[in-house]
């Protein structure tokens, strides 16, 4: 075949007009790329997973105390929920094939635990990640260590009540005898350190009390409890119970919520796998000695730490002390009324 | 009726239209705007978000441009797209040395492809791979730009090895269905009189002419495809890239309007490979519509879950059902109906067996191919509403080039479509009866009935058809 060595005028231009448009178009994506498009904030896209799918993506942020963080949210299989952990911010759910944006600030460095708000599966309660905030600002105040570990209280260790009512106590009962309690009883130290069947036996050897039957000093402890909380407590505990406790722990307390004995989705032997369902069962708020048989700061140590051998996760960078003492009044409302 | 009889249009007699058909620089215009948005759906895959319908390679590759190609460019044009694909264009330009007509060398080896490899079944055995994995694939937009990349790179490595283009001709699992349906298409290039090709000793057609002084100044290139156009019967290996109108020193090339289906009557080039690719396609027709459409989470888990048991489960299923239960049960048809028909004798050998079978094969590709458009129906309308976001925010970065970066979803054409998925199903059942008819005739005398031989054939055609209805339609 004769061919000219030299390209022709019209090759030139048409090589010039492609080589235009390609580097046009690749110069045109890397400019308004996601590195140089002018953004008031940095922007994050973050893909939720169910954890057996991997989880979040990623799992753990950094950003800039006072940094806008602009998060584009989405999910790769069912529906999911965005919320750090000992903040007040709503709850962003998250859909598949659809992008779910929420604007944070962090002013105050530390870690911020995130995680997912909707009941995604078995292992939802795994799906956590944290947001490392560094930089300049008065660090996060620690809460300390938990009250469990003040007292030195084993809380996995079982606790039945010595005692129980033969009917549930009602403090509103209680009125009659409230001039004879001594006011030791009533502060929120002995109140966190002492189980309802201990501060009964306890008022049972009170002189003052000596009169009173065993009723009326069940009562008596009720209206204790129920001293060391508010209504608005017990009703942020009760939504908090709702939304976090009541998968595993069933909505009235039986130990038997849709994911009690869930078998992790995928795990070949059922024993409990990912989730640690079925290694032991969720407590059951409904047995009365359990509960009348535990000390508050055993219940705010076992949701704090999580574990006790069970798929219970740990709670203690998710919700705020307030938030814990609030559960753990609302818990003791399955067996203490008004 | 003989392809004589047939009514034809002849477009190329039209001159303006000729003009631009031999004019590279139309051709190179469509051909630039297909290379940006493939760069660009590659990019977007390889680097944009993972939210398939927020990711220009997803909803542009799978959705628009599958639709594009299922509902219009392969009914309509044949294999009108493969004249315009941005795929083999970086491969062939450096092949050719240039971006338009002959001039200057060009790099590569020029390798004739194998002898033993000159068939479709790399394509089929491709188209089957991709297959495997398209619950994946199409959902996933980096997967998405591998792919495209993949093919980019595997098609300008073999057009430095190769001659020609042998991407095109034997390796791209779109290609070899594109083939395939375009014997559908009421478009054709063929030659003007075959005696004129006879008689024209260079056969600048297959060989090329760079010399502007023998055809009135145009130049091109020996057929990129290695077909002698004279001797094109079938659209099949025709690329429509036009490159014969322009090295034919006796303007012998037409293109033409046909009735649709013309090819499917020509004996002549009836393989194998071919009416195994209408098995293939037809096949993955039906499992699509069941895995991708249907209510069966499992199933549809299975697909989605690569590498895991139930994938590899989904897998053998797969390949049992498209390569060998619907071939199988065909062939049984296609037996059971030239017994019946009298015609014992016309199959008693192993290779009149197999002839009978890869006759009938052909009245599949109507039929698959309103199977495909059917279920392409099935999702285009509903997902068009994805097209302005992408438009806007090809990447998911959160741009907004265009203010449509919001355009919320919504189905379009939802109650009309489950009429038009019918309506093309019955028609393309209607036209694979009217097929196995005319192919059952083929090997008995004139005006003698075809009609037993054909019906095992059509009632195959007419279970599949049940089924696909059964499937996209409920």
């Amino acid at each position: 075949m004769n061919v000219t060595a030299t390209p022709s005028r019209h090759e030139k231009l048409a090589r010039l007009l492609l080589l235009g448009l390609v580097v046009g178009l690749i110069t045109a994506i890397a400019l308004l790329g996601r590195g140089l498009l002018p953004r008031p904030e940095r922007v994050i896209e973050l893909r939720a997973r169910m954890p057996e799918n991997g989880g979040w993506l990623p799992e753990s942020l950094t950003v800039e105390t006072g940094e806008q963080v602009h998060l584009r949210m989405t999910s790769d299989d069912v529906v999911h929920g965005f919320a750090v952990g000992q903040n007040d911010m709503d709850p962003v759910d998250i859909y598949p094939g659809r992008f779910s944006e929420v604007s944070l600030v962090f002013n105050q460095p530390g870690k911020y635990t995130f995680y997912c708000t909707r009941w995604c599966g078995a292992n939802h309660w795994r799906m956590r990640g944290v947001i490392e905030v560094t930089g300049q600002g008065e660090p996060r105040r620690s809460a300390g260590q938990p009250p469990y570990v003040v007292l030195g209280l084993d809380i996995d260790a079982p606790h039945p009540a010595e005692v129980i009512p033969a009917q549930e106590p009602r403090a509103s009962q209680a009125l009659e005898l409230l001039a004879d309690l001594p006011r030791s009883y009533l502060s929120p130290a002995y109140y966190q350190a002492h189980s309802p069947a201990e501060t009964w036996l306890a008022l049972r050897g009170e002189p003052a009390l000596m009169d009173a039957s065993d009723e009326e000093l069940w009562d008596l402890v009720a209206w204790i409890w129920r001293a060391n909380t508010t209504p608005e407590q017990l009703q942020t505990g009760e939504q908090l119970y709702a939304e976090n406790c009541a998968a595993c722990h069933g909505e009235t307390g039986g130990g038997d919520g849709v994911f009690a004995n869930a078998p992790a989705p995928g795990a070949e032997d059922h024993s409990g796998g990912l989730t640690g369902h079925g290694i032991l069962p969720p407590t059951n708020f409904q047995d009365i000695s359990t509960m009348l048989g535990a000390k508050p700061a055993v219940l705010h140590g076992k949701i704090v730490r999580g574990g006790m051998g069970t798929g219970m996760p740990y709670w203690g960078p998710v919700f705020t002390d307030e938030e814990i003492w609030a559960l753990v009044a609302y818990l003791y409302a399955f067996h203490i009324e008004e | 009726m003989s392809e004589q009889s047939q009514v034809k249009l002849e477009l190329t007699r039209f001159k303006w239209l000729k003009m631009l058909l031999i004019s590279r620089w139309p051709q190179l215009a469509l051909r630039a705007i297909a290379l940006v948005g493939f760069i660009l759906a590659a990019a977007a895959g390889l680097a944009g978000t993972p939210v398939g319908s927020r990711n220009f390679a997803i909803i542009f590759v799978w959705i628009i441009w599958w639709a594009l190609l299922m509902l219009a460019a392969v009914p309509f044009f044949g294999r009108g797209w493969c004249s315009i694909c941005p795929i083999p264009m970086p491969g062939e330009w450096l092949q050719n040395g240039a971006l338009l007509g002959p001039a200057g060398k060009g790099l590569g080896l020029g390798k004739a492809w194998p002898k033993k490899l000159r068939s479709i079944w790399l394509q089929n055995l491709g188209f089957v791979l991709l297959a495997l994995f398209s619950a994946v694939v199409l959902t996933q937009p980096q997967l998405t730009g591998v792919i495209l990349t993949a093919f980019l790179f595997i098609a300008i490595g073999t057009s430095l090895v190769f001659e020609r283009r042998a991407f095109c001709r034997y390796l791209c699992p779109v290609g070899g269905f594109i083939g395939l349906y375009s014997q559908t298409s009421p478009l054709e290039l063929r030659v003007r009189d075959t005696a004129v090709c006879a008689g024209h000793r260079e056969k600048t057609c297959y060989t090329g002419n760079s010399d502007p002084q023998q055809n009135d100044g145009y130049t091109g290139y020996g057929c990129p495809w290695g077909v002698f156009p004279g001797g094109l019967v079938k659209n099949t290996n025709c690329g429509l890239c036009m490159e014969c109108l322009r090295t034919c020193p006796h303007d012998n090339l037409v293109l033409q309007l046909r009735p649709f289906g013309a090819d499917l009557h020509e004996a002549r080039g009836r393989k194998l490979d071919e009416a195994y690719k209408a098995f293939i396609m037809l096949g993955a027709a039906l499992v699509y519509s069941l895995v991708l459409l249907g209510p069966w989470g499992m199933v549809k888990m299975a697909a989605f879950q690569v590498g895991s048991l139930p994938w590899f489960g989904y897998a053998a299923a797969f390949l049992a059902f498209t390569l060998a239960l619907l071939p199988a049960v065909f062939f049984g048809a296609v037996m059971v109906g030239q017994v019946w028909a009298g015609s014992r004798r016309a199959i008693a050998t192993a290779n009149q067996r197999r002839q009978a079978f890869v006759r009938f094969a052909v009245a599949l590709s109507p039929l698959g191919l309103a199977a495909w458009i059917a279920f392409s129906l099935s999702f285009v309308f509903a997902n068009l509403s994805y097209l302005p976001p992408i438009l806007s925010d090809p990447f998911g970065w959160g741009w907004d080039l265009f203010g449509w970066a919001n355009f919320g979803w919504q189905p379009y054409l939802t109650n009309l479509t489950p009429t038009l998925q019918a309506s093309v199903l019955l028609v393309g059942f209607a036209w694979a009866g009217r097929a196995a008819y005319r192919l059952a005739a083929e090997d008995r005398p004139p005006g003698a009935p075809a009609g037993k031989a054909a019906l095992p054939v059509v009632l195959f055609n007419f279970l599949v058809t049940l089924t696909l209805l059964g499937l996209l339609i409920g």
